[in-house]
C-alpha cells in the first residue's frame, strides 16, 4: 500500500520535474510573454490602419479615389471631397516649416558646436520643454495673447507692405493660416532642433578638425562640412517636424479660423484635416458623414506614415555611415 | 604694386569671412534665445492669469453653469487621474515586457520590427489614435467612455516608455546579467529581479515623461472620453479631463469661462512641466551618482 503511494508520489515529483524542465523553469512562458508584448506593439500599428480602413468603407465605396481630389465638402448634399483640407493641411505645415527650420537648425548648431558645456544641458532642456507644453495650452495662449499682441500687427504690416502679392492679400483676420503656422512653428522647433543636434553630435571629430586645420572659420566648417555631412539626418529631422505639424490638432483648430477659403492668402482663415475632424465630428449625424471623417483620419494616417518611413530611413543612413567610418 | 593690391584684397576677404562667421554664429545664439521666449511667455502669463483664479473651491467644486459664480474642476481633475491611470495600467506592462524582448533580441526580425513600429507609432497624429480608439471601443459599445480615452492614451504612451526602457536596459552592465545567470537564476528571474531593478531609475524617468505627454492630450479625448459636466468615476461612462475642459472653456464666448480656462491651464501645465523637471532631475541625479561610483 505505502509502496504504491510512494510510487505515485515519485511519479508526481518526476512529472513536475519534467514539466519545469520542459518549460526551462518558467523561461518558455516568460519568452512567450515578451514575444506577445512585442507583437502587441507591432499589431497596434497595423490595427490602426486596418480599423480606420474598415470603418470608412461606406465613404470609400461611394467616392473611391475621387475622395482625395474632390473639392466639395457638403454634408447636406452628402457629397464629400478632401482636397481643400489636404491643401490647407499641407499649406499650414509647410509654412510652419519655412519658419521653424532655420531657427531649429540655428539652435542645433548653437547647442552642439558653440554653447559652453555648463550651458548646453540647461538650454537643451528648456528647448525640449517647449515640446512638453500641451497643445491646448498653445491654443489658449495663441488665441488670447500671441495672436492679438504679436501676430495681428505683423499680419497688418505684411498686408500693407506686400498686399499686392496674392499670398498677403487682405482683409486681415486674427485667426488665420499665418497665426496657426507661427504657433505650429514654435511647436515643431524642439523636434527639429533636438534631432538635428543629435545628428551634429554624431559627426566624427576628425571632420571638424580637418576643416579647421585647412583654415576654415567655424561658420565655414559648419556650413561647408558639417551640414553637407549630416544632410540626410537633418532632412530626416525636418520631415519628422513636418509629420508633427501635419498631425497637430487642437492648437491649429483654435487658431486657423476653420473656414473653407480657397484663396492663396496666408492672412485668411483656413482649414486642416485634423481641425475638420474635431469641428465636425459631433455634427456627423449620418453614417456616411461619420465615415467620411474617418476616411480623412485614414488619409492623415497614410501621409504621416509615409513621411515617418522616409525620415527614419534618412536618419538611420547617417547613423550607419558614422558608425562604419568610426570603425575604419 | 599688384602684390600689395592682392594682399589688400585677401585681407578684405578675410575680414569679410570673419564678419560672416561672427554674424552667423551670433544668429544661432539668437535663435536659441528666440525659442525660449515663448516658453517663458507662456509660463509667466498662465501663472499670472491662472494663479489669480485659484482657490480651494476650484479644486473641490463641480463646474457651475455660465453666469453662476464659483465652481471648480474637481470632475476634470479626478477624470484626468482616472483616464491617465488606466492608460498607465495598460501601457506600462506592455512597454516594459516588450522592451525586455527588444533589448534582448535587437537584431532578430521581430526586434527590428518592434523598434520600427515604435518609431512609426510615435509619429502617428494623436487625433488619428483617437479615431482608432473610437472605432475600436466606442462604436461597439455605442457610447463614449473613460475606458476608450484610456485606450487612446495607452497607444500614445507606449512609444516613449518602451524606447526609454530599452535604452536603460541596454545600459545595465553585462556582467550583472551574467553573474545572475551563473548563480543559476533563470532568465525570467534575471530579467525581473536583476535587470529591471538595475534600470529602474531610468524607467521611472521614461514613465514620468510618458505620463506628462498623455496628460495634456486633448484631441483624442473628444471622440473617446467625450467630457462630462458631472462627477464620474465609472469607466464605462463619459468623463471630463483637464485638457478637454480647457478646450471647451477657451472656445466659449464667456469671459468667466476664459478665466477658468487659464486657471485650469495653470493646473495642467504645473503638473506637466513639474513631471518633466522631476524626470530631468532624476536623470541628473543618477548620472552624478554613476560618475561618483
Amino acid at each position: 500500500m505505502s509502496v504504491i503511494v510512494q510510487a505515485k508520489k515519485n511519479a508526481g515529483v518526476s512529472r513536475w520535474k519534467t514539466l519545469t524542465r520542459r518549460l526551462e523553469h518558467g523561461d518558455t512562458i516568460f519568452r512567450a510573454l515578451t514575444i506577445l508584448a512585442a507583437l502587441i506593439v507591432v499589431v497596434t500599428v497595423g490595427a490602426i490602419g486596418l480599423q480606420l480602413w474598415n470603418t470608412s468603407a461606406l465613404s470609400r465605396d461611394k467616392f473611391g479615389w475621387g475622395f482625395l481630389i474632390g473639392q466639395d465638402w457638403n454634408p447636406v448634399a452628402q457629397n464629400f471631397g478632401a482636397l481643400p483640407f489636404i491643401y490647407g493641411t499641407l499649406q499650414s505645415a509647410l509654412l510652419a516649416l519655412v519658419l521653424a527650420v532655420p531657427v531649429g537648425l540655428g539652435i542645433a548648431i548653437f547647442l552642439s558646436e558653440l554653447a559652453p558645456d555648463w550651458l548646453r544641458q540647461p538650454l537643451g532642456f528648456l528647448v525640449e520643454l517647449l515640446a512638453a507644453v500641451p497643445s491646448v495650452v498653445y491654443g489658449l495662449w495663441g488665441l488670447f495673447v500671441f495672436v492679438p499682441i504679436f501676430v495681428k500687427p505683423i499680419a497688418d504690416a505684411l498686408n500693407q507692405g506686400l498686399g499686392f502679392i496674392p499670398l498677403f492679400q487682405g482683409p486681415v483676420f486674427g485667426p488665420s493660416r499665418f497665426a496657426a503656422s507661427l504657433v505650429l512653428a514654435i511647436m515643431v522647433l524642439p523636434t527639429i532642433s533636438a534631432v538635428s543636434r543629435d545628428v551634429f553630435l554624431a559627426i566624427p571629430r576628425a571632420q571638424r578638425e580637418a576643416a579647421l586645420a585647412l583654415g576654415a572659420t567655424r561658420w565655414e566648417m559648419i556650413s561647408q562640412v558639417l551640414v553637407p555631412y549630416g544632410l540626410s539626418g537633418i532632412l530626416g529631422a525636418v520631415i519628422l517636424g513636418l509629420g508633427r505639424a501635419l498631425g497637430e490638432t487642437i492648437a491649429v483648430t483654435m487658431l486657423i479660423g476653420n473656414n473653407l477659403d480657397l484663396t492663396a492668402s496666408i492672412l485668411h482663415p483656413g482649414y486642416t484635416m485634423a481641425s475638420l475632424i474635431v469641428n465636425e465630428f459631433t455634427e456627423a449625424t449620418y453614417p456616411l458623414y461619420l465615415q467620411a471623417l474617418i476616411e480623412i483620419a485614414l488619409v492623415l494616417f497614410a501621409i504621416t506614415l509615409l513621411l515617418n518611413l522616409i525620415a527614419r530611413l534618412l536618419i538611420w543612413r547617417v547613423a550607419r555611415r558614422t558608425t562604419t567610418e568610426a570603425r575604419v | 604694386m599688384s602684390q600689395a593690391m592682392s594682399l589688400r584684397a585677401s585681407r578684405t576677404r578675410y575680414a569679410l569671412r570673419k564678419f560672416i562667421n561672427t554674424l552667423m554664429l551670433s544668429l544661432t545664439g539668437l535663435a536659441t534665445l528666440f525659442a525660449i521666449i515663448p516658453l517663458v511667455w507662456i509660463v509667466v502669463y498662465i501663472t499670472r492669469e491662472g494663479g489669480r483664479y485659484l482657490s480651494v473651491d476650484f479644486f473641490t467644486q463641480l463646474p457651475t453653469p455660465v453666469g453662476v459664480p464659483g465652481g471648480g474642476i474637481v470632475n476634470s481633475l479626478v477624470g484626468s487621474l482616472i483616464v491617465v491611470g488606466i492608460a498607465c495600467l495598460i501601457a506600462i506592462p506592455i512597454s516594459l515586457v516588450a522592451a525586455l524582448y527588444v533589448a534582448d533580441h535587437p537584431t532578430t526580425p521581430l526586434g527590428v520590427l518592434v523598434r520600427f513600429s515604435t518609431d512609426v507609432l510615435s509619429g502617428v497624429p494623436t487625433i488619428v489614435v483617437g479615431m482608432f480608439a473610437y472605432a475600436l471601443v466606442v462604436l461597439p459599445q455605442r457610447h463614449f467612455s473613460a475606458l476608450a480615452g484610456s485606450v487612446a492614451l495607452a497607444v500614445i504612451m507606449v512609444p516613449p516608455v518602451l524606447r526609454t526602457t530599452e535604452e536603460m536596459l541596454k545600459l545595465v552592465p553585462r556582467n550583472l546579467r551574467e553573474g545572475s545567470l551563473a548563480l543559476g537564476a533563470s532568465n525570467w528571474k534575471t530579467s525581473l529581479q536583476v535587470l529591471l531593478p538595475a534600470a529602474l531609475n531610468g524607467i521611472v524617468t521614461g514613465v514620468m515623461l510618458g505620463i506628462a505627454r498623455v496628460a495634456g492630450e486633448t484631441a483624442p479625448m473628444i471622440f473617446t472620453a467625450f467630457g462630462n459636466p458631472f462627477f464620474n468615476t465609472d469607466l464605462s461612462q463619459p468623463i471630463a479631463t483637464l485638457p478637454q475642459t480647457i478646450f471647451v472653456y477657451a472656445i466659449s464666448p464667456y469671459q468667466d469661462w476664459h478665466a477658468k480656462a487659464w486657471a485650469t491651464a495653470f493646473v495642467l501645465i504645473a503638473a506637466v512641466l513639474g513631471l518633466n523637471i522631476a524626470a530631468r532631475l532624476l536623470t541628473w541625479w543618477r548620472t552624478r551618482r554613476l560618475r561618483l561610483a
